[in-house]
């Protein structure tokens, strides 16, 4: 067992886990945020992805522990008010079908703009969502999304 | 701005999933939760000496290890398949007996034999690897022709020779004197590729006993929570059906896959009985594979032949359909009453012949997946039509042209009566689209950086809203196809409809707001759409085949016109007019030619103070309707995809899709064009990607995202998608669906585009990279030996 | 996943410790091989000790024409570094082709190398780039590091602190992806280095994981360019064949990713 303690979404939180606690178990199970979904076992779909100081990562493949004392934000804690221009460019250019996919699609889109900037062209988007895949809306929609919540950062 | 029939309406339900607000099974957490994990077959094919249980008892945190035994011996019954088809003999299909947990005999990998429960997952998949099998492991068979050969290992006693049916549509002697007869026959061997569903979320349950109340509760990943409901009653008698409540709360898409009750659900119900705790199971990916139903996998023979006007003469197709171990809930109609209906395509033939097959193999069970059937038919059918065109030296469009139907309705010699169409308006809207005429400078262009071009189309119709029940229920299935709807008005006017559609992804809650709005005028914001729960929702069929438009909102018009009867006659009551001079519109109750008004919430109070009601008038403002379909309806469009192929990888780039569909009425242009994007790209993926593939011995070689290939963003184009539009004269609204319409078209434009590319007809789903190398080897061998 | 213990390590002194006081423990770099591997039950360490945290093990210096990266430094740190770019920009491209960006935010070159999976990119460019393999015990030449598929020279209480390579003259990095899990099918590093020798490392297609092409190397010292490896022969018996492409098809891939390399290099 593990004691942790880590901020999640702006908040200080803690708890007493099993070492092998993955994160998305930890913010999951144990602090009840279930926004962050895990859609398959090879650290491939992105459904998992959170930021963890500032950085998108899988938490579907990292330990909580790994996590131990970092800054972490999930979809619940994206929005600094009622939506984040990204939350909203999804709804607005019907990014989503299911819904499943997509706090992971817009962790990865606020990621791929802190990195690459807001100025970004179709195929530099379709490349940087290689660690998200969704089913449902053969992406068209969420390159549209991206493109115009990255616009609005 | 409009927020009726038409209105591009923003989706109401996006802001909870954009916020990580959704609910999913997953996310439901009990009281004193405890977690199944199922002892699995690592074999294809053997028989359960043994299972000893006792390591697995004694681990720490687990509550309870069962298995077949004590199942059967509880009085669950055996899983069903709920379509009855009879063999061109006569005979009845040779359904062969499955239990959610096996006793004697494992017949796939994945096969339940065990289930543990625990307090945690890891406490229950660990104690899951302490259960002792004793397997005598048998020969196991994979492919759909290996299984009927003779010597083939036996699956179920029940069916000799692995044969399920051996059925037949139209008239053979016509067929084949027709194609004998012709000036050219096309002639093809066509496999149509296993592919898994693959939902992005997984499939979960979480069951829960009440012994106070012998009541349980099961939230599940389901598409139609009502007939899951009726099945784990009357045929699985889990529990009885008013004692147990089925929700199936926000869904992370479907596909087909979650459809039908699987061993999990069932034991999931049972186990929280024995244990009197509440039970959660999460498939992870690798069972997704290994359990979900998949989808496809025919073998097909066809020959087409044309008279000397290039004008289709005769089609005879010969299909062998995997079905898998076992049969699924509705596996029986998918490569029959869903697949041979369809293959008469856009084309007036007077003469079609298929016989079909289907076959158990040591494989996961094969169920209907987006298209069920129609993408297994069209693909045969656009693939013969492009390949005729080549043979005979004419444009594929002109030939398809010169075999359009035209008029309507048109009784086709399988079953199928097209109600309307205009494939003409399609085929040529979508060559404009994509500039077909200026494909040979685009080729010439794409040479020049060392590229093959290539170009291909599609002609596709297919069945929606599969109805009537009486004319489905003659043909075999077990259940009604109809649909309920429940409008309720509350007293200050705003409306709750109860449907027994079921949306995971299809934007119900907007669309079907939207004909509300359409009807009284009243806000968007002032309707709220409740589904997905049977505490609630009397009865429902749920949504798969495209249904919810053409039959689910086709119920909801029915009780909205009862609804507005009743106002209407109250309202004439209040103003003193003439019923049948009251119109309801912009929410307002109004009485023709007059300036006599009343708000659309005045006269709902009416109805519930009932101070002032006509005379006999019970008090209220509730309306249900149960909706069957007088037909089906047939949306169909044509598709045509450009490609570039890189022949030194064999990698191929699609450079353009445009899409041109007739779905009839749209209530909601936004949400059509997600449908059409969403169902190409899965389209594209069988075409050019996915495939489920099995060894010899029967293991899953492609059980993980490593091995089977999903598309991904960088794998697909934007589309081009427009409509032109017949309404559909069989329903209400005009609707004939969009859900399954790019599924079902886009596969045969995909191969036709590539294989004009390459100069090789030689090219089965998936078409990958090695595939397609492979390909261009042999075309250039074969011209170097010419 | 079984149950494991996680431990961080603040010294490569103190992870052998660790390790030494541990039943069955492994070292933990980025994670992202071994904890999918865990969580697939086909790894059950007793401990883990985690070396991210060693800054010793972190970050790339730049001493003349040396480029040192150390063990812990992440494929994104890698693939955006400005000054790696400058002098080998190469191995940025190729960092950047590493999984997805979020697995590049995680794994590191240490973790990636030591795994040795015959799918992995970074092995190629070490190979190629004759790169040295620094322990906490020794210095390894790159040619005596990988010893086949998922093995190498590391012995069991040894830790890969950096890797360290001369600025090549010219080098580049072509791969082509698994279509499903978008690992390696055939990736070819091509070197140039300043001493005139051409170095070719290929991962993905080797049946016995990354390997060096001579026949190639040979046509390329005296003459880069593509058209050089043009007739390059690709042994089929020495390649993987599996569904996703057999020996013959990854032959081919070689072949093509080595001159796309080549003509990438300049």
């Amino acid at each position: 067992m593990s004691s942790l303690t880590m901020t999640v979404n702006g908040s200080e939180v803690s708890g007493d886990v099993e070492d092998r606690t993955l994160l998305v178990e930890f913010i999951r199970e144990h602090l009840r945020l279930t926004g962050t979904h895990v859609g398959c076992d090879t650290s491939q779909c992105g459904a998992c992805v959170v930021h963890v100081d500032g950085k998108a990562v899988k938490s579907c493949t990292m330990l909580a522990a790994q996590a131990n004392g970092c800054d972490v934000t999930t979809i619940e804690g994206v929005a600094n008010g009622d939506l984040h221009p990204m939350q909203t460019a999804f709804k607005e250019n019907h990014g989503l079908q299911c819904g499943f996919c997509t706090p992971g699609m817009i962790m990865s889109a606020i990621d791929m703009v802190n990195r690459k900037g807001k100025d970004l062209d179709e195929a530099t988007i379709r490349s940087e969502l290689e660690g998200n895949i969704c089913r449902c809306t053969g992406y068209h929609n969420i390159v549209k999304s991206i493109q115009d919540g990255a616009s609005k950062m | 701005m409009s927020e009726g029939i038409g209105a591009r309406v923003l989706r109401r339900e996006d802001k909870r999933f954009i916020t990580g607000s959704g609910k999913y099974t997953d996310d439901v957490k009990n009281d004193r939760q405890c977690y199944a994990a199922f002892v699995r077959s690592p074999h294809a094919h053997a028989r359960v000496k043994g299972i000893d249980k006792s390591a697995a008892e004694a681990m720490a945190g687990v509550e309870g290890v069962f298995d077949g035994h004590q199942l059967t011996g509880d009085g669950i019954g055996n899983i069903i398949c709920g379509w009855a088809v009879t063999s061109k003999d006569g005979s009845p299909m040779n359904m062969g007996a499955w239990s959610a947990l096996a006793t004697e005999f494992v017949r796939y990998v994945g096969d339940a034999v065990a289930v543990v429960i625990a307090d945690s997952p890891a406490n229950a998949k660990t104690a899951a690897e302490a259960v002792e099998v004793d397997y005598e492991v048998l020969a196991a068979v994979v492919a759909p022709d290996k299984t009927l050969e003779s010597g083939a290992p036996q699956i179920h006693p029940e069916a000799p020779g692995n044969l399920i049916y051996d059925w037949e549509i139209g008239e053979k002697d016509a067929t084949e004197a027709a194609i004998a007869g012709a000036a050219y026959v096309c002639e093809m061997d066509i496999t149509n590729n296993r592919v898994a569903p693959n939902p992005m979320e997984p499939r979960s349950a979480v069951a829960t006993f009440d012994p106070s109340e012998d009541h349980y509760t099961l939230y599940t990943t389901s598409q139609n929570p009502h007939v899951a409901r009726l099945v784990l009653s009357a045929f699985y008698q889990v529990a009885p059906e008013h004692k147990l409540r089925v929700i199936a709360p926000d869904v992370g898409g479907g596909f087909g896959a979650k459809i039908y009750i699987y061993p999990e659900e069932i034991v999931c119900l049972w186990a929280s009985m024995k244990t009197k705790r509440s039970v959660k199971w999460t498939s992870d990916r690798t069972e997704a594979f290994l359990t979900d139903a998949h989808g496809r996998d025919h073998i097909s023979t066809a020959k087409m032949g044309f008279d000397a006007n290039n004008k289709i003469v005769g089609f005879q197709v010969d299909t062998i359909a995997n079905l898998g171990a076992y049969m699924s809930l509705f596996s029986s109609s998918v490569p029959t009453y869903l697949y041979a209906t369809l293959l008469s395509g856009q084309y007036n033939i007077a003469n079609i012949h298929a016989n079909v097959r289907a076959v158990y193999t040591n494989t996961t069970p094969v169920d209907a997946y987006r298209g069920a059937g129609r993408p297994e038919a069209c693909f045969l059918i656009e693939r013969m039509m492009e390949t005729a065109a080549r043979e005979l030296g004419v444009d594929p469009g002109e030939l398809r042209r010169a075999n359009f139907v035209q008029e309507f309705p048109h009784q086709t010699p399988v079953i199928m009566a097209y109600d309307s169409g205009d494939f003409e308006a399609n085929l040529d809207a979508a060559k404009a689209a994509s500039d077909w005429d200026g494909f040979e400078a685009r080729r010439s262009e794409a040479a020049s950086r060392g590229k093959l071009r290539g170009i291909g189309m599609s002609s596709y119709i297919e069945a929606c809203g599969i109805a009537p029940s009486a004319a489905v229920g003659s043909l075999g299935a077990g259940v009604g196809l109809w649909e309920s709807a429940e409008v309720r008005v509350n007293p200050v006017g705003t409306i709750e409809v109860l449907t027994g559609s079921h949306a995971h992804g299809q934007g119900h809650e907007t669309t079907f707001a939207q004909v509300i709005t359409d009807r009284f005028g009243i806000p968007h914001d002032n309707v709220q759409i409740v589904h997905g729960d049977t505490d609630k929702v009397q009865f429902g069929m749920g949504t798969y085949g495209s249904r919810s438009g053409a039959v689910g909102m086709s119920a909801i018009v029915k009780a909205l016109d009862k609804v507005e009867a009743k106002a209407k006659k109250i309202a004439a009551h209040l103003l003193e007019a003439d019923e049948g001079d009251i119109v309801i519109e912009n929410g307002e109750v109004k009485v023709a030619g007059t300036d006599k008004t009343l708000g659309w919430h005045e006269v709902c109070l009416g109805a519930y103070t009932a101070h002032n009601l006509p005379e006999g008038m019970e008090p209220g403002l509730k309306e249900g309707a149960f909706y069957d379909p007088s037909n089906f309806t047939f949306p169909a469009g044509c598709y045509i995809c450009e490609v570039e192929v890189d022949p030194d990888t064999g990698t191929t780039e699609i450079v353009q899709f445009v899409a041109s569909d007739d779905f009839g009425t749209i209530i909601n242009p936004m949400i059509v064009e997600g449908q059409v994007h969403g169902g190409i790209a899965q389209g594209v993926g069988q075409a050019m990607l996915e495939q489920a593939v099995y060894d010899d011995s029967g293991q899953l070689l492609t059980g993980s995202y490593m091995d089977y290939t999903m598309p991904r963003a960088d794998d697909l184009p934007s589309y081009t998608v427009s409509h032109e539009t017949t309404v559909c004269p069989g329903n209400p609204l005009g609707i004939k669906g969009c859900g399954e319409a790019g599924a079902i078209g886009s596969p045969p434009a995909v191969i036709n585009a590539i294989t004009n590319a390459i100069g090789n007809n030689d090219l089965s789903m998936p078409a990958t990279p090695s595939k397609v190398w492979a390909a261009l080897q042999a075309s250039s061998m074969k011209q170097a030996a010419e | 996943m079984y149950n494991t213990n996680y431990h961080r390590a603040e010294s490569t002194d103190d992870a052998i410790a660790k390790l030494g006081a541990s039943d069955d423990g492994k070292f933990v770099s980025g994670g992202q091989t071994l904890i999918p591997t865990m969580k697939q039950r086909l790894a059950a360490p007793s401990d883990l000790i985690d070396l991210c945290h060693i800054e010793a093990m972190k970050g790339i210096t730049i001493d003349g024409n040396q480029i040192t990266i150390g063990a812990a430094t992440c494929h994104a740190d890698v693939a955006t570094s400005k000054e790696l770019a400058a002098v080998c920009p190469a191995i940025c491209d190729l960092a950047s082709h590493i999984g997805d960006p979020h697995v590049r935010n995680m794994g590191t070159i240490g973790g990636s190398i030591a795994n040795n999976d015959p799918a992995a990119d970074y092995p190629s460019a070490m190979m190629a780039l004759n790169a040295q393999i620094m322990t906490n015990k020794r210095t390894i030449d790159t040619d005596d590091f990988f010893t086949g598929m998922f093995d190498t020279a590391l012995e069991e209480d040894e830790i890969i602190t950096a890797v360290t390579f001369p600025a090549p003259a010219k080098a580049a990095y072509s791969k082509f992806p698994n279509p499903a899990s978008r690992y390696a099918m055939a990736g070819v590093f091509v070197a140039k280095l300043k001493n005139g020798m051409a170095r070719v490392g290929v991962t993905g297609a080797g049946s016995d994981g990354v390997f060096r092409h001579e026949g190639m190397e040979e046509a390329l010292t005296s003459d880069w360019s593509a058209d050089a490896i043009a007739d390059a022969s690709v042994d089929e018996g020495d390649m993987l064949s599996d569904l996703h492409g057999d020996a013959a098809y990854r032959a081919n891939l070689v072949k093509v990713m080595a001159k796309r390399a080549v003509e990438k290099a300049g």
